[in-house]
């Protein structure tokens, strides 16, 4: 088991906590912080396998994509956390309409 | 042996922290959390060889995702405190259908890796080969702005087509207004000692990086980021108010990265290809499309995190 | 091992004892303010001695002398944060896990 593979592995395991975090909480707000982990983990995994290589040099080519992706997710994630904030504006929650519970009288 | 069991032993953390940081109840226990395992990530880049990666993420990944989601929560937690905690939990059959789908999902993509091939196709050795045309020694400096400089530009864009989409949440009676609350600064407060001091010296750090990224690792938006952190601080600590959104000046700033790389890219045609950099002028040319970059990544980058016009102008 | 080396273990141990006390600390201490305590021991005295112990291996004085900048920074970090958080934890008579933001999650 080389590092490499340890580290591939960590990522997938990684999206799949992100995944669970995505589907299991009310808030909005800590969706996106599971919806980051899901990004991150998918770059770890990019990146570990990239690095199983024969030679010295590391693959620049898939560095410079994480770092685009890394650039990326950053402003998908302001822009969810803008979102947010307009809705709660509006409606006063942070949870969508169809996963609120109904209200006990 | 060694370096597998310290690297074993980073990948437990790691899976920990991500863990700790979506079951945890508190919000700002997540955040603290999440800005733990960006730093652990940023030691496993290391660890894999890629020190640019490492300092992205830590920088962008960790620093300001972080500083984002505080200031996100605490709004988010002073607007919505009527809002009642739903206090019933799911059901234990969604829960254990969670845990399934997420597990299978993750047994599928660890199948698919060990499909891959031992031994991963590799571009350094072409990276190399052509290196001396790019006129820097980082290579991947060269991948970013040179040789897959058509991303690195639509990037810069993504990022600008980000902060419209930020500003468009603005209700209509804030708009032209400057980002952000208004934030009081008392004398002689920490923060105000803080934000006069480090300014100046993460302005140099933040042109180092720059400048260095040609041969070390670094580049434009690492250090494009450290100048947005010190904007940033500055604006906390209430020494700068944030310009109107509506300003000239700024919304130059935030184009003049992407424009100067197109203009170089566009330039590029009439020597041969669009965004071609000549190699006698390569070096200058990258340079010069680094520090436009860097400019309009601070400034973009700032701007997300302080988020959209909360008051008229 | 020479000399090198059990300088370094010795430190880095030294260093790893104030950590552990720090964060001891932090999960053991009643309130904010006590828990901020502890954890500029870990930050100051623990990194400071780390740093130490790994400023005899950096190849260059240079190397050694970052090494010594990175421990400043963090003080300065630290201290300002620390600063910040316990005024206005005094101000708001906060305490950590308040429930506001309570979310029962998945599990």
């Amino acid at each position: 088991m080389t590092s490499a593979l340890l580290f591939a592995f960590s990522g997938v395991a990684v999206i799949a906590i992100g995944l669970f975090g995505l589907i299991g909480r009310w808030r909005i707000e800590r969706r996106v912080i599971a919806f980051n982990l899901v990004g991150s983990g998918m770059f770890l995994l990019f990146g570990a396998v990239a690095a199983r290589r024969a030679g010295v040099d590391a693959d620049p080519v898939p560095q410079a994509m994480i770092i685009t992706g890394i650039v990326v997710a950053f402003s998908a994630t302001a822009l969810f956390v803008a979102l947010i904030e307009r809705l709660v504006a509006e409606t006063g929650r942070s949870t969508l309409p169809e996963d609120t519970p109904d209200e006990d009288a | 042996m060694t370096p597998v069991l310290f690297d074993a032993g980073l990948c437990v953390l790691i899976l920990g922290v991500a863990l700790a940081s979506v079951i945890v109840r508190e919000a700002f226990a997540a955040i603290a959390f999440f800005i733990v395992y960006g730093l652990l990530v940023a030691i496993a880049w290391t660890r894999l060889d890629a020190v640019d990666v490492a300092l992205a993420e830590v920088a962008i990944g960790a620093g300001l995702t972080g500083a984002l989601f505080v200031g996100a929560m605490s709004r988010i937690a002073q607007a919505a405190e009527a809002q009642a905690a739903p206090r019933r939990h799911p059901e234990r059959l969604a829960v254990v259908g969670a845990l399934l789908l997420c597990g299978g999902a993750g047994a599928a993509l660890i199948f698919t890796v060990l499909q891959l091939p031992e031994v991963a196709v590799s571009l350094a050795s072409l990276a190399e080969a052509n290196l001396a045309l790019t006129g820097v020694t980082n290579k991947v400096t060269a991948v970013l702005i040179n040789f897959r400089g058509y991303d690195t530009l639509l990037e810069s864009v993504v990022l600008l087509v980000a902060l419209i989409g930020v500003w468009s949440a603005t209700p209509d009676r804030f708009w032209g207004g400057p980002p952000g609350l208004q934030l009081a600064m008392t004398q002689d407060s920490v923060l105000g000692f803080f934000g006069a001091i480090l300014p100046p010296v993460g302005f140099v750090v933040g042109a180092y990086l720059i400048w260095i990224g040609s041969s070390a690792p670094g580049g434009a938006f690492q250090g494009g980021t450290v100048w947005a952190a010190m904007l940033l601080l500055a604006v906390l600590a209430g020494l700068i108010d944030p310009p109107l959104v509506s300003k000239r000046s700024l919304r130059f700033g935030l184009v003049l990265g992407p424009a100067l790389f197109l203009a170089i890219g566009i330039a590029g045609i009439f020597r041969g290809s669009f965004l071609g950099l000549d190699p006698p002028i390569a070096k200058t040319l990258t340079l010069a499309i680094e520090v436009g970059l860097a400019v309009s990544i601070a400034a973009t980058l700032a701007l997300l995190v302080i988020g959209k016009p909360r008051r008229a102008a | 091992m020479n000399a090198l080396a059990i300088f370094t273990t010795v430190f880095l141990i030294a260093g790893l004892f104030f950590f552990i006390a720090g964060t001891i600390g932090l999960l053991r201490f009643p309130d904010l303010h006590s828990r901020l305590h502890a954890l500029t021991k870990a930050d100051n005295i623990g990194l400071g001695l780390v740093a130490v112990a790994l400023m005899p291996q950096a190849p260059s004085i240079f190397l050694a002398v970052k090494l010594g900048l990175i421990w400043l920074f963090v003080l300065l970090a630290s201290a300002a944060v620390s600063q910040l958080t316990a005024r206005s934890a005094l101000g708001h008579r906060a305490q950590l896990g308040s429930g506001e933001t309570n979310d029962p999650g998945p599990v």
